[in-house]
């Protein structure tokens, strides 16, 4: 086995632990906005397709990864941003108003 | 000038920063006060990554780079601009999306071929692209039945499972394939092939009523997809941020399950809602009492204490506002007035959350199932508006129902319940609702939209 997969692995394991513990503690109020918040943290794939386009090695493998930028860089920007309209609407009732 | 291999560490610490700031945005999402700042902390982490990845020497071209840049963002401005009540199918489509670029990058790597592809990274590269291409397909069905493109109803046939095992088994035995013999190139994309065919399997059989539990699996394979990725490009920013996101996916889809009192196995092969060979023992002729919108306001006058149920019809009736206004009549009028959440009502975990947070409706007086259930025997009236399953006793008391033992609000409990509802058809999963025939529950036929105006209507009448 290769010595970067097992350094992968822990990694792996360690945030599958981070994530848990904190995403436990998110309330079942914003369970639709942490599904979106997520999509958008996941959307930094973004940056292995700007690598694999930029790189420009076969014509194939560059048009997969512009695919794969624009797919990616559209969740990062809409996620970002549909997210913060869901949280800006959540009010509580007692503040001032 | 600074030599390639100092560069490449600035690069990774830009890397680490992203990821600390990736967890402390979800941290922050612990609460509504502190969850705006969550947004922005994962913004600045993945500027921060996007900028220094443009910044590695490997990036050689930069024009289609921009271009696709400018591209993306040209599509998620408007996704990211989606009303509300599409926030469902939205979700589903980015599900699409993120698992479509993790699959191109799996797939571009592949035949890449700078070094020959050893064993190892075979199995981790077909893994990889198998997850995210049955992600792709089937969050784009999952997408098209929320937007009604499809139909919401589960799409089933006989053998089905089998069928579709057989499928996921024929992807799997070609990557094995490519491990043992990695010069099989050919094989690869049939393997692409069959992955997207197998996850367009998976989700049409599921019903609209399951989809928040799918949603979350989709939203999970997705996260995990790009985890894999993480290990087959020795990224570990890819790694984290996938771990984060599969975990959040992994999370919701077992609220969900337990919300619903089901595994996985049934919700994913179970194709609830067909059309069940309904009602064990012969229906006897039952009463219903119905109410018009004039009692039904006189009712909720005399309340003090009123629990609003909503559920995916209040939704589809885009009814969420003339609810607010509801709200606001009765609430002037001194009447304690909540909202009942069950974990599964809508289409995605959290659906009427948003929706009522849309209406403006404080977030204080959304209430969980757990915390409000102790409170419907001391309440006078529960307004059910489009919800049906998560209301219906026979998952308490009735063995031979299929949602037995499904967590369900007590809604038959409050003195008077009143039930908003088009007509006496069953709701999704096809199932008869006693609530209906119970003697202090009151049906009020309608569209919940026109229904509640007019409730609010004959509220406001005295001024």
């Amino acid at each position: 086995m290769p010595a970067d997969f097992i350094s992968n692995l822990y990694v792996f394991i360690l945030a599958g632990f981070v994530g848990f513990e904190v995403i436990k503690r998110v309330s079942p109020l914003l369970h639709t906005p942490l599904m979106s918040l997520t999509n958008a943290l996941d959307a930094i794939v973004v940056v292995a397709a700007i690598i694999i386009a930029g790189r420009h090695e076969t014509r194939l493998t560059t048009v997969l990864g512009a695919i794969a930028v624009a797919a990616s860089f559209s969740n990062m920007v809409g996620g970002f941003l549909i997210t913060d309209r869901m949280l800006r609407m959540f009010k509580s009732g007692r503040p001032k108003q | 000038m600074m030599t390639a291999q100092v560069l490449q560490q600035y690069l990774d610490f830009a890397y680490i920063v992203a990821v600390v700031l990736f967890i402390l945005s979800l941290k922050f999402l612990s609460s509504p006060k502190s969850a705006r700042w969550g947004v922005l902390a994962g913004e600045v982490g993945a500027a921060l990554a996007v900028g220094a990845t443009l910044l590695n020497p490997e990036v050689a071209q930069y024009k289609w780079i921009l271009i696709t840049l400018i591209v993306g963002a040209g599509v998620g401005v408007p996704l990211g601009l989606v009303q509300m009540t599409a926030v469902p199918q939205r979700t589903a489509l980015s599900h699409a999306f993120g698992a479509l670029s993790a699959a191109l990058i799996g797939i571009a790597e592949f035949y890449v071929g700078t070094a020959p592809v050893t064993r190892f990274q075979m199995g981790e590269i077909g893994l990889e692209v198998i997850i995210g291409s049955l992600t792709f397909t089937g969050s784009v069905i999952a997408a098209g039945k929320l937007q009604e493109w499809l139909p919401q109803r589960p799409i089933v046939y006989r053998g089905q499972n089998i069928v579709s095992l057989s499928v996921l088994a024929g992807a799997l035995g070609l990557a094995v394939a490519l491990v043992v013999n990695p010069a099989h190139t050919l094989l690869f994309p049939i393997m692409v092939l069959v992955a997207l065919i197998f996850g367009v399997l998976l989700v049409t059989p599921i019903g609209g009523a399951d989809m928040p539990t799918v949603i979350s699996l989709l939203n999970s394979y997705a996260g995990f997809s790009a985890a894999l990725l993480g290990f087959v490009l020795n990224s570990k920013v890819l790694v984290v941020a996938g771990a984060l996101d599969g975990s959040s996916g992994f999370i919701l889809s077992v609220i969900m399950c337990k919300a619903m009192n089901r595994s996985f196995t049934n919700v994913m092969f179970g194709a609830f809602g067909q059309v069940q060979a309904s009602g064990t023992a012969a229906k006897e002729e039952r009463v219903v009492r119905s109410a018009t919108p004039e009692e039904a306001a006189s009712i909720l006058e005399a309340a003090n204490n009123v629990i609003i149920v909503p559920g995916y019809g209040m939704a589809v009736a885009q009814a969420q506002h003339k609810v607010r206004e509801l709200y606001d009549a009765l609430t002037k009028r001194g009447i304690n007035v909540r909202f009942a959440v069950h974990p599964v009502a809508g289409r995605m975990p959290g659906h009427m959350n948003v929706l009522l947070a849309e209406a403006d409706i404080p977030y204080d007086r959304l209430v969980e199932m757990d915390e409000i259930n102790g409170d419907f025997p001391q309440t006078d009236v529960a307004l059910v508006i489009g919800a049906n399953d998560v209301t219906n006793p026979a998952a308490r008391t009735d063995k031979t129902s299929p949602i037995y033992g499904m967590p369900i609000l007590d809604v038959d409990k409050a003195h008077t319940v009143m039930v908003i509802k088009r007509s006496m058809n069953p709701g999704f999963a096809g199932i008869d609702n006693p609530l209906y025939y119970l003697d202090n529950t009151l049906m009020l036929f309608g569209d919940a939209k026109v229904f509640v105006g007019q409730i609010v209507k004959e509220l406001g009448g005295g001024h």
